[in-house]
């Protein structure tokens, strides 16, 4: 007897799958892809008496056909890596549609247990499932939980154990619908064909409907798996298709769907009572007020309001603190370095410098997603789908585009995986391309430097004794708003140009409001915060020492660095001078080497090769070569113009003194056309590379960058050269 | 005699429909992926469905089998129901 199990968990979106895989592995879970596409794939391990069981969460389904990314991949897991059970997660206060994917799963010939998850709220409802009777009918175990509350948890994992040891026998019981006497028989028939023919371990009856609805996805599986017949059956196939077609007067994959939700509806007659009406009375009232036509949309504007404002609010004073503590950190190392030298400079300056800024930078995120995961949570994000559609509409973009786009403002790369849920390709290109356009948190490290360095605060009006508005709030407002109207604009033109064609209608299910849990929320705000940190801790790290790298070799030759220690001693030397005026000469000196040094370095030079082109932007070469760190991952700018001026400063100062040097060089006007550029020209590398893999072609990240750059160009451009006609 | 013959007569499009309104699934036009999708959901012909709420011309909310779903804009133009 084995050992050691492989159970997959599937159901459908809403079901509560995450809290029962939650339930059943504790901690001990992590979270890749699966391989070639970008659909999250969630491991986690659990014992249960001496049993080893590997769970593998599903992407979340309401059937097997292959319309969506996440249900070809349910689907290739089920058929190619086989695992031992098979455990579905019902909703019980959702039944039918719910029993939609068992029916499936159960045609699929999978050893199968149901779990009838948030049966607590199906009994709230009044909703009384006799559980035995259904399990008898389905064929199928089927075993009661509460996922959030841990219950009957035990209890699954025994069942599941018990399918695991006589696999056989678990399909053998499991009852498949009857077709009706028109179709049956002819699915009969194709299925012993398939079986005659081909060796599809138990999958045969699968194949033969999955053929009958015309799935182009499994006509290719048959090819691989038998290619001497697949003529034969895909024949066979189409003329049953036919000829029920004939028949029933309607496709056939919708007369199968049919029949399916008649052999649930019967089952379900014959096992539920329901002794209250009116299940969703309380979801019902709240959706009378929040998707109201009046009121919909001025709630929606609050709550997205209330979203920034959380965020920022209980942000900025965390990133604060924890700025502090990294200039702390960055004083302590520099002090108890042994001596000086290239190493130290890697350390302070590449890693603390670098990817300290970075991190600071994760209250912002973490509260950001957390907001979001209220939203999700509680079943509102599907509701503002439905109040923005019409505005959405507008751009050539549906209610659904929403969500990847809030999404993007925490960061784009999590946004862009979220527009898997648009089916039409059309929606999700227009969608992953505007993306970028979402000003996302890790621009905000740039922001709050150069609002720091060119607008100190000051309040512009206050009403009603609270709002306190700033300058600073202002502009950081506009730039935001900027980007949103942008990205409308790009959206609207790109539907007329490259994408055209008519919206893709969609279909979308709203689930019951509910109070979201503190566990599920920290889990889903983790995972989120936990992809940000391993980018710092891998790619930005990589990029910043390489840069690192960059600007401090080739160094300057010997003849140089030796006429910069003449001008010194020549100064030092000078008696007509006072004690203070030799010190500004000397730090003079200093930066005029660094300069120098940094000019005569590979990164410099670079940045001077590119410097022309981004003149007309009002950028000098610095300037231009902290951009080209941007790309690799936007917060780089600041830890790169930190590089560019602090190698060799006073450590303690360094922020206020790069503020400082900032404001002595360029004017307000050049600072604000930096924030602007740094909006909209091109995407962090990471969201070049995730928008090539999901839109499966290196074209449309290639149009994505060099879009954005060019707009980005034209319109910093414009901004310069008005403002400075107008001599700001 | 399929249901879709039945209704043909007094069928009309979804966007006709008025909040609160208890109508019959008639047919959907379109692919047949999003025919597919629909019946998936629920929607197959003679199903009947309440409309909940009706953005105009926004999409429509409407319960079906006991849950919500949410037609895009667009999609309640394609989509044919009779009254009941």
């Amino acid at each position: 007897m084995k050992s050691r199990y492989t159970i997959a968990l599937a159901g459908n979106p809403n079901a509560g799958k995450t809290t029962v895989f939650n339930a059943i592995t504790g901690s001990r879970q992590h979270v890749g892809n699966y391989p070639g596409v970008t659909v999250e794939k969630k491991e986690g391990f659990a014992r249960h008496n001496d049993v080893e069981l590997n769970i593998v969460d599903l992407p979340g389904t309401y059937s097997l056909t292959a319309y969506s990314v996440e249900e070809v991949v349910a689907r290739n897991v089920l058929l190619e890596d086989k695992p031992d059970v098979v455990v579905d997660i019902v909703d019980s206060s959702n039944l039918e549609r719910n029993l939609y994917l068992a029916t499936q799963l159960a045609e699929l010939s999978v050893p199968l247990v149901l779990a009838f998850n948030m049966s607590d709220v199906a009994e709230n409802r009044g909703c009384n499932i006799d559980e035995q009777a259904l399990a008898e009918l389905l064929g199928v175990p089927i075993v009661k939980t509460v996922g959030h509350k841990n219950r009957g948890i035990s209890a699954l994992l025994d069942a599941v154990v018990a399918i695991a040891q006589d696999p056989a026998a678990a399909i053998a019981k499991q009852r498949r619908p009857n077709y009706g006497p028109e179709i049956e028989p002819h699915v009969k028939q194709l299925t012993d064909l398939i079986r005659q023919r081909c060796r599809l371990d138990h999958h045969d009856r699968w194949f033969a409907v999955k053929l009958l609805e015309g799935d182009e996805e499994t006509a290719r599986r048959i090819n691989r798996l038998c290619p001497a017949h697949t003529e034969e059956l895909l024949a066979e196939a189409d003329r049953i298709k036919h000829h029920v077609e004939g028949i029933c007067g309607d496709p056939a994959e919708i007369i199968l769907a049919d029949r399916r939700y008649g052999y649930i509806s019967g089952a379900c007659t014959e096992s539920v009572t329901q002794t209250v009406e009116a299940r969703h009375a309380s979801s019902d009232k709240i959706d009378a007020v929040l998707t109201n036509r009046w009121l919909g949309l001025p709630i929606f504007a609050l709550l997205m309001y209330m979203v920034f404002q959380f965020t920022f609010a209980f942000g900025n004073p965390a990133v604060d603190f924890l700025d502090g503590r990294l200039g702390e950190l960055r004083s302590w190392v520099i002090e108890a370095w042994p001596g000086q030298g290239v190493l130290e400079s890697l350390v302070v300056d590449g890693i603390i410098g670098g990817v300290g800024q970075v991190v600071v930078f994760v209250p912002l995120i973490m509260l950001l997603f957390m907001a979001i995961s209220i939203l999700e949570d509680t079943g509102y994000m599907a509701r503002a789908a439905f109040v923005i559609d019409r505005l959405m509409h507008k751009i050539g973009l549906h209610g659904k585009s929403f969500i990847p786009m809030l999404i993007g403002f925490g960061c784009t790369v999590p946004g862009i995986m979220a527009t898997r849920t648009l089916e039409a390709r059309r929606d999700r290109l227009t969608t992953i391309l505007v993306l970028p356009l979402m000003s996302c948190a890790a621009r905000m490290p740039i922001y709050l430097l150069i609002l720091g360095a060119f607008f100190p605060p000051r309040t512009v009006f206050k009403a009603l004794g609270i709002f306190n508005v700033t300058n600073q709030a202002m502009l950081l407002f506009a730039i935001y708003l900027i980007g949103i109207i942008l990205a409308i604009v790009c959206a609207k033109l790109l539907r007329k140009t490259l994408l055209r064609g008519e919206a893709m209608p969609f279909v979308m299910e709203l689930p019951p409001y509910r109070m979201p849990t503190v566990k599920g929320l920290a889990i889903h705000m983790w995972e989120r915060t936990w992809l940000y940190l391993r980018k710092a801790g891998t790619i930005i790290l990589m990029i910043v020492v390489i840069l690192w790298a960059m600007a401090t070799w080739p160094a300057l030759s010997e003849t140089q660095v030796q006429t910069f220690e003449q001008q010194r001693t020549t100064i030092a030397a000078r008696a007509d001078l006072g004690k203070e005026q030799i010190r500004d000469r000397l730090s003079e000196i200093d930066n005029a080497e660094l300069e120098a040094g940094l000019e005569h370095s590979a990164i410099g030079r670079i940045g001077r090769a590119v410097a022309p082109v981004l003149r007309p932007c009002g950028f000098d070469w610095k300037i231009s070569t902290a951009m080209l760190g941007a790309f690799a991952a936007k917060e780089v700018f600041v830890g790169q113009m930190g590089l560019i001026y602090s190698v060799g400063a006073d450590a303690d100062e360094q922020s206020h003194l790069l503020r400082d040097r900032l404001a002595a060089e360029y004017s307000p006007l050049q600072g604000f056309c930096i924030m602007l550029f740094c909006l909209i020209s091109m995407p962090c590398m990471v969201t070049v590379v995730v928008t090539a893999r999901e839109s499966g072609s290196l074209k449309w990240a290639l149009l994505q960058v060099s879009y954005l750059t060019v707009l980005a160009w034209v319109i910093t451009t414009a901004v310069y050269q008005a403002g400075s006609a107008l001599g700001m | 005699m399929s249901v879709k013959d039945k209704g043909e007569a007094t069928a009309m499009p979804l966007a006709m429909a008025s909040v609160g309104q208890e109508v019959t699934f008639h047919s959907a036009h379109g692919g047949r992926g999003f025919q597919h999708r629909l019946a998936e959901m629920g929607l197959t012909p003679g199903i009947s469905f309440r409309v909940l709420a009706k953005g105009s011309p926004g999409p429509f909310i409407i319960t079906v089998k006991n849950t919500r779903l949410l037609l895009g804009h667009g999609m309640v133009h394609r989509i044919r129901v009779s009254l009941i």
